[in-house]
């Protein structure tokens, strides 16, 4: 039980690392300019460490883009121009949301082709499940259905 | 018939994605394409390293040439540096930027290795590798003559990246300088 307790401790404090994650505090001019900031910060992706957001990430260059974003915003930037600027020098893959276009397209259509597919799969192989029912015998024909009733009128003659 | 097809469907999926992720085993996800490529390299204006001249794109530009983004604190660049000075050496030019570094400490690297640049620019704030994409040390673009980023190396340059990559564009550029 002690042992039990201990892990748990352990695990806890584990979990509490990721809200050390953020190290440097800036003063916005506005809660909406710090709102904007957090959700831009987990929106932009760190181009060195490539599978953490720039808020997530202690790199170097995630603190420069971080000092960025929110001298950008301060400077009243819109949050499109910030994008803009980052993807014009970092491309499209410091977004985690990359633009509709280009290479992208296919990034968006994606899942919408995969589950047209996947519909179209299931489409095809219950008529194909329909169709094959007759032809295999799990479905009597009319010659069949009168031969059974013969042989059913013949065993109550007999009986 | 199509049944049998049916039947062989998971087989040639499996096949597939075996292909997809063995390809996936020899692919470098750190390298990305730069932004820049094809277009010019961006204005600036700062501090020539050890000098009193403040440098500009024109400064750079000119020629088909090497800019190498390193720093002190950047332990592969010290690995590439014997590599830039042979490059130096035989007559490639190369720009060094100076990545957010402290400038006594950049000049005394020089001074104890050798200089294989033409020219140091001092980006002390890291506000042209921001315009540049940089997003760590070492980065080599490759230049030509009009200033336009053609390449951008991520990573040690070395014998096996010059011969492979850098080289047959370097004189490629070169050639179509010459022939128009």
């Amino acid at each position: 039980m002690k042992t039990l307790r201990i892990l748990l401790a352990g695990v806890c404090l584990a979990l509490a690392g990721q809200a050390w994650a953020l190290i440097e505090t800036y003063d916005f001019s506005s809660p909406q300019l710090e709102a904007r900031y957090q959700q831009l910060s987990e929106e932009l992706r760190c181009p060195k460490c490539q599978n953490q957001n720039i808020a997530d990430s202690n790199a170097p260059i995630a603190q420069d883009l971080r000092k960025l974003l929110h001298q950008q915003l301060e400077a009243g930037a819109s949050d499109d121009e910030i994008l803009d600027y980052m993807s014009d020098r970092y491309g499209e893959f410091v977004r985690y949301r990359p633009r509709f276009g280009g290479t992208t397209v296919f990034l968006w259509l994606a899942p919408l082709l995969l589950l047209l597919a996947a519909i179209g799969v299931l489409l095809i192989s219950l008529r194909s499940r329909a169709d094959t029912g007759a032809a295999d015998g799990s479905v009597l024909t009319e010659q069949e259905q009168a031969r059974i009733q013969r042989l059913l009128d013949k065993t109550e003659q007999d009986s | 018939m199509a049944p049998r097809i049916k039947l062989f469907l998971p087989l040639f999926l499996f096949a597939l994605l075996a292909i997809v992720l063995f390809r996936g085993l020899f692919l470098d996800p750190s390298e990305m394409p730069s932004a820049l490529i094809d277009r010019p390299l961006p204005a600036f204006t700062l501090p020539e390293l050890g000098g009193a001249q403040q440098l500009s794109r024109d400064d750079v530009t000119g020629q088909v040439a090497l800019l190498n983004v390193w720093a002190t604190w950047c332990v592969s660049c010290r690995v590439e540096h014997p590599y830039l000075q042979q490059l130096a050496d035989a007559g490639i030019p190369i720009y060094g930027l100076n990545y957010k570094d402290n400038d006594s400490a950049a000049q005394g690297w020089l001074d104890e290795l050798g200089n294989p640049y033409r020219l140091v620019i001092a980006d002390r704030d890291g506000t042209l590798g921001l315009d540049l994409g940089v997003y760590g040390a070492p980065e080599t673009y490759l230049l030509d003559a009009n200033g336009v980023v053609r390449y951008r190396h991520v990573g040690v340059v070395n014998e096996d990246v010059w011969q492979t990559i850098l080289e047959p564009l370097y004189l490629q550029l070169n050639q179509g300088q010459v022939a128009p």
